[in-house]
């Protein structure tokens, strides 16, 4: 029990439960800074929680390391299509008495 | 390949893509083509049910691009302006459709307690020590690092994020796949910077959940 109130008292009783919600917040910088300390106050007691935040940021850079290429690139016609629009916007203010 | 720039110019900076644009550079606008029409796309996909209406979306885009770039005031960047007309599009193709396809809004998706980790991993108020956990995470410090980095684990992440409901998968994409700021996301995406990072979060704690369920399955 006194190792209990000691625990409390040192993580200012921020639940586990509570920092996993609060972890982007967090990394992105928008947490008040009150908030921030009691989180920060936790995570220097609570190897777990700092385990956690470890595997959050190492799924952060992992998300970084893949990239979008496994979608298929637009079809030859459509961009030969586009190509010739872009031109053609070119041609038309070109003959535009305004232009 | 018809279109060889003619100097390596750096299209990457808008000072030299927006004039040459504006020039009817096709070098330069063939590079923004082979660029963005597959990141533009995936994000229009999250909007409309099928793929032939995501490719309608990019398509109207690129001709808004070729119409508007006259006009654009480079208030912010070529690529969030793209984003932005794409979204415009693609939104209301899919509200058009919702009369009758399911669509995920993106109410639905931030609404409900959705929790980043299973509550049951966490001690319940009867206990002394109530919301702390219960079965806590094992460090991945364990893991090889080629395991860590490996093919098998990359694909983890792709499947995961694949699997995100439509709004988490646009901004986990935008965020951490493709490293943009959350300003540039928010503007691009026209929302709040407070939805962007619960959606972000969700997102996240999804991927983490199915590499933590991929380490432990490998340590048996």
């Amino acid at each position: 029990m006194m190792f209990r109130n000691l625990y409390l008292r040192l993580t200012g009783d921020y639940p586990c439960a509570q920092l996993v919600e609060a972890v982007t917040e967090y990394l992105e910088g928008a947490m008040s800074p009150r908030e921030q300390t009691r989180l920060e106050r936790h995570l220097s007691i609570c190897p777990s929680c700092e385990d956690y935040l470890v595997q959050f940021r190492r799924t952060i850079d992992l998300c970084g390391r893949i990239t979008i290429d496994d979608v298929e690139a637009l079809p030859d016609p459509a961009r030969k299509e586009l190509l010739r629009a872009f031109r053609d916007v070119l041609a038309d203010e070109s003959s535009d008495p305004r232009a | 390949m018809p279109f060889v720039p003619a100097a390596s110019a750096d299209f990457t900076d808008d000072g030299v893509l927006v004039p040459a644009l504006r020039r009817r550079d096709q070098a330069a606008f063939g590079w923004l083509l082979d660029q963005y029409s597959a990141p533009l796309r995936r994000l229009a996909r999250s909007y409309v049910s099928n793929d032939a209406a995501a490719a309608e979306a990019v398509q109207e885009t690129w001709l808004a691009v070729i119409t508007g770039i006259d006009r654009f005031e480079q208030r912010s960047s070529l690529k969030t302006w793209m984003y932005r007309i794409l979204v415009n599009v693609a939104r209301s193709k899919g509200v058009k459709e919702h009369r009758t396809v399911p669509f995920a809004s993106l109410g639905e998706e931030l609404d409900g307690e959705e929790r980043a980790v299973d509550p049951q991993r966490f001690r319940d108020h009867r206990d002394h020590w109530p919301g702390h956990w219960a079965a806590p995470p094992v460090a991945w410090d364990e893991e090889p690092e080629d395991h860590l980095l490996g093919r098998e684990t990359l694909s983890i992440v792709a499947a995961a994020i694949a699997a995100l409901p439509p709004n988490q998968r646009s901004v986990i994409t935008l965020r951490d796949v493709q490293g943009w700021d959350s300003v540039e996301v928010c503007n691009a995406l026209d929302i709040s910077e407070t939805n962007q990072r619960v959606l972000l979060h969700r997102a996240r704690s999804k991927v983490r959940s199915a590499l933590e369920t991929h380490f432990e399955e490998d340590a048996q």
